[in-house]
């Protein structure tokens, strides 16, 4: 009975992704696609918590639906020159995007089932996230570290170019 | 699995919460057609121009501190899950890691990128 809810679970979490990802390519406005990506987005995440993946769906919802999605809205809005309402212009060539997204689909589904899937030699561990942090903060302190350095330097290298402006002149 | 169908079930109930309510206004309301309903605000100050202006590149900045520390919220979620099977060790590490990440927002505070100019 489990697998039926799965399978419906998984027929309406795909039919949100691949609607939601049609509307990004086809609304008009740069702004309201961004809005159906972050659809797009919480949707791959209900994905990948059917898959029994916690952590990589907190980490979507947060970094992709959170981050990623901020950004775009602010390079839209920042580097916006007309009308807005124009701003994602539609070309309608389906029969070329049918051509090239089908010739892609034929060949991810040739090399999918020619490829020999390994089956894990244990059991999925059901805790995926107490499992990871104990390796994150004992083998991999150093990276994890690290990775604190790498945001501190990208935050004080984007602070430095927003200053970089200011000095320029402010002109907003 | 079972435990994510409270979250499928609280998801359809947010969303019948809101397609319930504008759907019944949408049926009972009284309908007058004038100017004034069509405005942003029905009565204040007249709008003007349009909202899909451009606007000031400060708030990029806030943008760009919101982005770093929601990618180090990631690495706090695994440390918070196992916090007291990780015990002291794991609490002094994600001291250092913070530490680190506070000294690049004191650099932000430091040039005013917090201020409103």
């Amino acid at each position: 009975m489990e697998n039926v809810y799965e399978l419906i679970a998984f027929i309406l979490l795909g039919g949100m992704v691949l609607g939601s990802a049609l509307l990004v390519v086809t609304l008009k406005n740069l702004v309201h696609s961004v809005l159906s990506l972050i659809v797009t987005f919480i949707a791959v995440a209900g994905i990948f918590l059917l898959l029994n993946a916690d952590f990589l769906a907190a980490v979507q919802v947060l970094v992709y639906a959170g981050g990623v999605c901020i950004m775009v809205v602010f390079g839209v809005m920042l580097i916006q020159r007309s009308d807005i309402a124009e701003s994602n212009p539609v070309n309608w060539r389906f029969g070329f995007a049918a051509l090239l997204g089908g010739g892609i689909f034929i060949l991810i589904g040739m090399f999918a089932a020619r490829s020999q899937w390994m089956i894990a030699g244990t059991e999925v561990p059901k805790d995926t996230v107490g499992t990871f942090a104990p390796i994150l903060l004992t083998d991999f302190v150093i990276p994890f570290e690290v990775a604190a350095i790498l945001l501190t330097v990208a935050l004080t290298g984007a602070l430095l170019l927003v200053k970089e402006v200011k000095a320029n002149g402010d002109r907003s | 699995m079972s435990e994510w169908v409270g979250v499928a079930l609280f998801i359809m109930a947010g969303l019948a919460f809101g397609v319930v309510g504008i759907g019944v206004s949408f049926l009972v309301h009284p309908r007058s057609k004038n100017r004034y309903k069509l405005e942003t605000y029905e009565c204040g100050i007249p709008v003007e121009g349009s909202a899909w202006g451009r606007f000031k590149a400060q708030y990029f900045t806030f943008a760009l501190i919101f982005v770093i520390f929601d990618v180090e919220v990631i690495y706090l979620y695994p440390w918070a899950v196992s916090f007291v099977q990780l015990g002291l060790a794991g609490l002094v590490k994600m001291f250092i890691f913070i530490f680190i990440l506070v000294l690049g927002l004191w650099y932000a505070w430091k040039e005013g990128a917090l201020e409103w100019k």
